[in-house]
């Protein structure tokens, strides 16, 4: 994992378990005429350890990123070290949510200059989406299935439950998957800038990204990339494989309403989350946790609590649920795989992480939120949400391993 | 200033990702520096920028080696 928070698991979740925010100004370009100046971005990541001068040259920062996590995820594994792995049956799915928007930016900026015969050669190959799974294929030798599903903000929990599915259909013994992104660039900061979907928080940067507070004014665009090893249970014991958790549900929807806002009753995410529950065989009450979608918009906060009440119902006051995203913003694409990340390191420490920032909270958000501090509880059962442009979806519901 | 040897050099070492003491004036781009299809034709781009002049696409076809680069640029500018 890359995040706003630390270039790893470790670091990230240590900010986590700590409530520290990973947001900051924008440096990575000149955001002075911008009326959104913050953002969450990776910081001091030396690609040399990672990745080949080639790869470093001719790849967009989300590729990095995604083989980053990737290597990193493959290395905690040991499949690497497991010598009758059979190559043929381990496959990739990491998304991206925009995809290589700076190299697209600096290509047109040259095409526009100078001609179309100045356009790189290396233009599709470094910024489509499907080439963190390309390189990561080539990297691992890793021959099975490969694919990155593209759903904005949900692309990282749809990329998790599809390759769950495949495993579980018997097309794959083990799946990298997740999710990926780099879009605080110029025009990604001015384009969700346009669409009033960001915090103009400039002057307290850490106290932007405020899910279900009263003062909250949108989402707060962040950089990273999760990505998750997942395997056949057989097969992962058979290796010795340290297991952190499973997938035990997968659930998907559509609002079907508006191509940014989800419908105020929040009736397409409590479809994603009761079709997360039946896949998993689990009735509302056995969750102990949800790792909100809760990006700190307006409308977004209020219709998925909605939701939650009505997917729950008094057990919704029971359960604890919280935004950490209110510490890393919004890494879209990214933002499902590092949540569900979070959401098995919950079960893993018995750890209830914070939503930061939550000071007042707003007018019909009057869930248990883990309010600013992350708390102590058992946690057997998390559920993890992701909604996206679009009106797109997702669900994954994640268990303790007991043997 | 440095010589075209010097320059060519330096550029097939930025875009090819390979070391100084690699790159002999015989070298071939693809047998001997790795280079794919992609990187020559960006490759001659950063030559094209660096010594200021087009390379067309039929002539560029014909660099296939760190010697061939240097004696198109030392014929044409």
């Amino acid at each position: 994992m890359l995040s706003p928070l630390g270039n790893d698991v470790k670091s990230s979740w240590e900010g986590v378990r700590a409530g520290r925010s990973g947001i900051g100004n924008i440096e990575r370009f000149d955001a002075s005429g911008y009326n959104t100046r913050i953002g969450g971005a990776i910081k001091d990541l030396d690609l040399e350890p990672w990745l080949s001068t080639k790869e470093a040259r001719k790849l967009d920062a989300f590729i990095h990123y995604g083989l980053i996590a990737a290597q990193q995820a493959v290395d905690d594994s040991g499949l690497d070290d497991y010598d009758a792995l059979d190559k043929d049956r381990v496959g990739i799915a990491i998304g991206s949510g925009i995809g290589g928007l700076e190299y697209i930016e600096k290509n047109v900026l040259t095409m526009d200059k100078s001609g179309p015969r100045k356009v790189s050669p290396f233009f599709v190959p470094a910024s489509v989406i499907n080439m963190i799974s390309g390189n990561a294929g080539i990297r691992f030798g890793y021959r099975g299935p490969n694919i990155a599903i593209v759903t904005a903000c949900t692309t990282g929990t749809h990329n998790i439950g599809y390759a769950a599915r495949t495993i579980a259909y018997g097309d794959a013994d083990v799946m990298l998957a997740g999710g990926s992104e780099m879009a605080t660039t110029r025009t990604g900061i001015a384009a969700f800038s346009a669409a009033r979907a960001l915090s103009t928080r400039n002057d307290e940067p850490e106290k932007a990204s405020r899910p279900w507070d009263r003062e909250r004014d949108g989402f707060v665009l962040s950089d990273g990339a999760g990505v998750v090893v997942l395997e056949d249970l057989e097969h992962a014991r058979k290796r010795g494989a340290t297991i952190y958790g499973e997938v035990v549900g997968f659930g998907m929807s559509d609002d079907a309403h508006h191509i940014t806002a989800p419908p105020a009753s929040g009736e397409g995410a409590a479809r994603s989350m009761n079709n997360a529950l039946r896949d998993a065989g689990m009735s509302p009450d056995e969750v102990d946790y949800i790792n909100a979608h809760g990006t700190s918009t307006q409308v977004g906060d209020v219709a998925e609590v909605a939701a939650v009440k009505s997917v729950f119902g008094d057990h919704a006051e029971k359960l604890a649920m919280s935004s950490t995203k209110s510490m890393t913003g919004h890494l879209l694409g990214a933002a499902g795989a590092v949540e569900g990340i979070f959401s098995v390191l919950a079960i893993r420490d018995g750890l209830l992480p914070p939503t930061i920032n939550l000071d007042n909270p707003d007018e019909g958000c009057d869930l248990d939120f883990v309010a600013n501090k992350s708390r102590k509880s058992d946690v057997r059962v998390a559920l993890s949400n992701s909604f996206g442009f679009g009106g797109t979806n997702g669900t994954l519901i994640f268990r303790r391993y007991e043997d | 200033m440095s010589t075209v040897e010097e320059r060519v050099k330096k550029i097939v070492c930025e875009q090819l990702g390979v070391k100084e003491s690699e790159v002999q004036n015989s070298s071939s781009f693809v047998e001997d520096l790795g280079a794919d299809s992609l990187d020559t034709v960006e490759l001659v781009m950063a030559l094209e920028e660096e010594f200021e002049t087009e390379i067309p696409d039929e002539e560029a076809e014909k660099l296939a080696s760190v010697q061939d680069a240097i004696d198109y640029i030392v014929a044409h500018t």
